[in-house]
This record gives structure tokens, sequence and C-alpha cells, in this order.
């Protein structure tokens, strides 16, 4: 499962991270966040090795959300030594998620 | 990468979409005993999931939000046999029987008659600066972003039922909500104008269309023109919702016939010109575009081609 992160854990979880970390900005009342969750989680296990995946409920949380200008949700960013590398709006696929990644970690 | 050719199983309806027209015809056809399987797409339930409470849904006097509708349809289908399948369609084969149709991901699945329910999408300006900012201050759906936008200013584009929904859902958290319209008056039915209307958050500016959209990473302002004066004016705002219509998703069948904007065409009995191959919903349909209408048209094209398979044997 990935874990929850809050603004004040992001710099540790994230931006310290010496993997690349995938965040993935949700909340209880987004439908297509419902979609997108389970993905993720198949994605996080197939790729355990190598991304690092945490999630983030965006009403408990705005601080970081303003600041990487989220203004919609789902968006999945991938972050790679503490900058964000890849950022997604919407549903993504699984083999979208793998592409990105791989992108990334080549 | 899945390439699971099961040329074994053969289905007699295959389903392509799981909006409220793919998934009556699901339930139609697994009642009667078919073999179904639907295509869901990844983003599966249609519009109705990007809706909150539908009102005009006969059975539900209390209203029930769109997303609920949707799941209930689905365990429906599901629990008469529909075999549902969450990955997006890819490519059809129409000219061998059985038609084969392939999903994104490479799995392959042969049928004897083929539904296509695929729906609508959002129909965008297709100005400058839109396409860069959906998702930054560009949006289509307020029932999923509207939080975003607490005490902000924010642009709804369009004069139809969905552009009033997206200005009441906006309102329970922006400032204020600015509707633009390109016509003179709204199109929209009368209970939506009014409520609409009554909104003090909610103003109009009619004979107005926006032709760029301005931001630094996020959006900033739009520019706009009156088409009467053709004078030019600026506005900061913090968002843009989008509701001018849909464009119905058929490019992905390029040997059925559509007409001039896209609308697959639909012959008597829910037929397509390719025999074996019917079609529901709103990716025929322009002058309705409800659920229900869209969930009828389903139930005709599973009837048509339960009709059609026996006539085949």
């Amino acid at each position: 499962m990935a874990a929850n992160i809050t603004d004040q854990t992001f710099d540790q979880e994230v931006l310290q991270s010496d993997k690349v970390t995938l965040v993935d900005f949700w909340a209880e009342w987004c439908q297509p966040c419902k979609i997108v969750g389970p993905i993720v989680e198949e994605f996080g296990e197939e790729y355990k090795d190598k991304v690092k995946v945490v999630k983030m409920d965006v009403d408990e949380n705005t601080e970081t959300p303003g600041k990487f200008n989220i203004l919609s949700i789902p968006t999945l960013i991938f972050f790679k030594n503490g900058n964000p590398e890849k950022t997604m709006v919407g549903v993504q696929s699984k083999d979208q998620l793998k592409k990105a990644a791989d992108e990334l970690l080549s | 990468m899945k390439n699971t050719d099961t040329k074994n199983e053969i289905y007699d309806v295959a389903i392509i979409g799981s909006g409220p027209a793919g998934l009556t015809a699901g339930i139609y056809n697994s009642r009667a005993d078919l073999k179904t399987v639907l295509l869901a797409g990844l983003k599966w339930g249609g519009q109705l999931m990007l809706t909150t409470e539908v009102e005009n849904f006969p059975g539900f006097p209390d209203g029930i939000m769109g997303p609920e509708l949707m799941g209930n349809m689905r365990k429906q289908a599901e629990k008469y046999g529909t075999k549902i399948v969450d990955a997006n369609f890819s490519q059809s084969d129409f000219s061998q029987k059985p038609f084969k149709l392939t999903a994104e991901g490479g799995e392959v699945f042969y049928s004897k008659a083929v539904i296509i329910a695929t729906g609508a999408d959002t129909k965008w300006l297709q100005i400058p600066g839109e396409q860069e900012h959906i998702g930054r201050g560009v949006s289509s759906c307020a029932p999923c972003d509207a939080a975003f936008y607490r005490n902000k200013n924010v642009i709804v584009v369009g004069g139809g039922d969905s552009a009033m929904e997206e200005a009441n859902v906006l309102s329970k958290f922006a400032s204020e909500i600015t509707v633009v319209y390109r016509g003179e008056a709204l199109r929209a039915s009368e209970i939506m104008q009014k409520r609409a209307k009554e909104n003090p958050k909610i103003k109009f500016i009619y004979n107005t269309e926006l032709y760029e959209i301005v931001g630094d990473g996020k959006v900033t302002g739009v520019k706009l023109k009156n088409s009467k004066t053709n004078k030019t004016s600026e506005m900061p705002i913090d968002g843009v919702f989008v509701a001018i219509g849909h464009i119905p998703n058929s490019s992905v069948f390029p040997d059925i016939e559509r007409d001039e904007k896209g609308f697959i065409k639909r012959l008597e009995g829910s037929k397509t010109n390719i025999e074996g191959v019917f079609v529901a919903g709103d990716v025929h349909d322009f002058h309705y575009m409800q659920a229900v209408t869209a969930a009828g048209y389903g139930c005709e094209a599973a009837l048509s081609a339960e009709r059609w398979l026996e006539d085949q044997k």
C-alpha cells in the first residue's frame, strides 16, 4: 500500500528521497481518483524496487498542492532528485505510468 | 504485455462503452443468455461519472448521485453475466467474422455482434492557452475540481444545461462565477436557468467569446471578444470551466459511416452500415443526449442485436 504523506513529511519523504518517487494527489470526493488509486497501487507493487509510491490527500494538505499548481485531481507527479520531472493530470493507465517511470529511470 | 489471443472464446455480443447505453445493452443481452463482453474503458461510466446529483432519471424521486447510478448499472449488468473488461478499446476489424476487437495492451476479443456505445467527450474551445492549462486552471468538470477554487473567481463557458450545472456546483466554493456565452440568450432548460440566475454569485456575459487563455504555470486571465461590437477586453481569472458541448467518440471506427460532425449514422433498428454492428447513445444521438435516452437506445440496440443473432442461425 502506498503510504500517506502530509505537508509536514513531504520534504523528507519526497524531495529527500533517494529513489524516483511518485506522488498521487487525491481526495475522498474525487471519482476519477478512485479509478486511478488501484492502478497506482498495482504500478507501485510492480516497480517496488525502483520507484517509491506515496499519496497525499489534498483536503488535509493544501500547501504542497498549492506549491505545485495542482488545480485538478487526480494529479500524479514523478519526482527525481527533489525535482518534479513529470506531471500527469487525470486517469492514467498502468502502461502510461510504466512508460513515464522507465524514461526517468533510464 | 498481455497478448491472449483467445480465438476459441467467441462472444455473442461485444459492447464498447460503459455509460448508460453500453451498460443497459449489457443488462439486456446478458439477461437474454447471450455471451456478452463489455469493454468499459479505463475511465468507465461515461459522462455521469463527472456529475453530482441526477434529478431526472426516472425511479429516483430524491435524485441519485451520477457515479452511484453508474455503479448500480454496472452491478446489474455483472449480476446477469456481462463480462466487464476495464481496458480502453484500441481497434476493430469488421472485415472478418466473427468480428475482432483489440483492447489497449493487446487483449483480443471475438464476437458475432458488436454494439458501439462509446459516447461523447468534452468539446474544448481550441484557443491558445487552453490545452497547456488543463488541470492548471482549465477544467471541464466542476464536481471534480471546484474545491480548488475556494474564494476564487472563475468563468464558465457555455449556455446550456451543463454550463448552468457547472456554475451552480462552483458557487459552493468560488466567490464569483461569470458565465460567458457567445449567444444572445441561454439555451439551458427553464429550471436550470432559473436556478443559476437566482444564485447571487453567478453573473452572465452574453455575445462574448474567449479567444485566449493566459497564464504562467496556471491560469491568470482570459481575453474576450464581444461578437457584436468586436471590442476586446481582458479579464483576470483563476479558472476556466468549459461546457460548450461534446464531440462523439467515433474516430476509432473508420469503417463505420459518420456524419460531417462525426456522429455515427444510425439506421433503423439501431443498425450501422456494417451488418452485425449496432450503435447506441451519444455517439449517434445529437438531439437528446440524456442518460435515460442513452439507456433507451442501449436497450434498443441490445434487442436488435439479439434478433439479428437469432436470424443468423
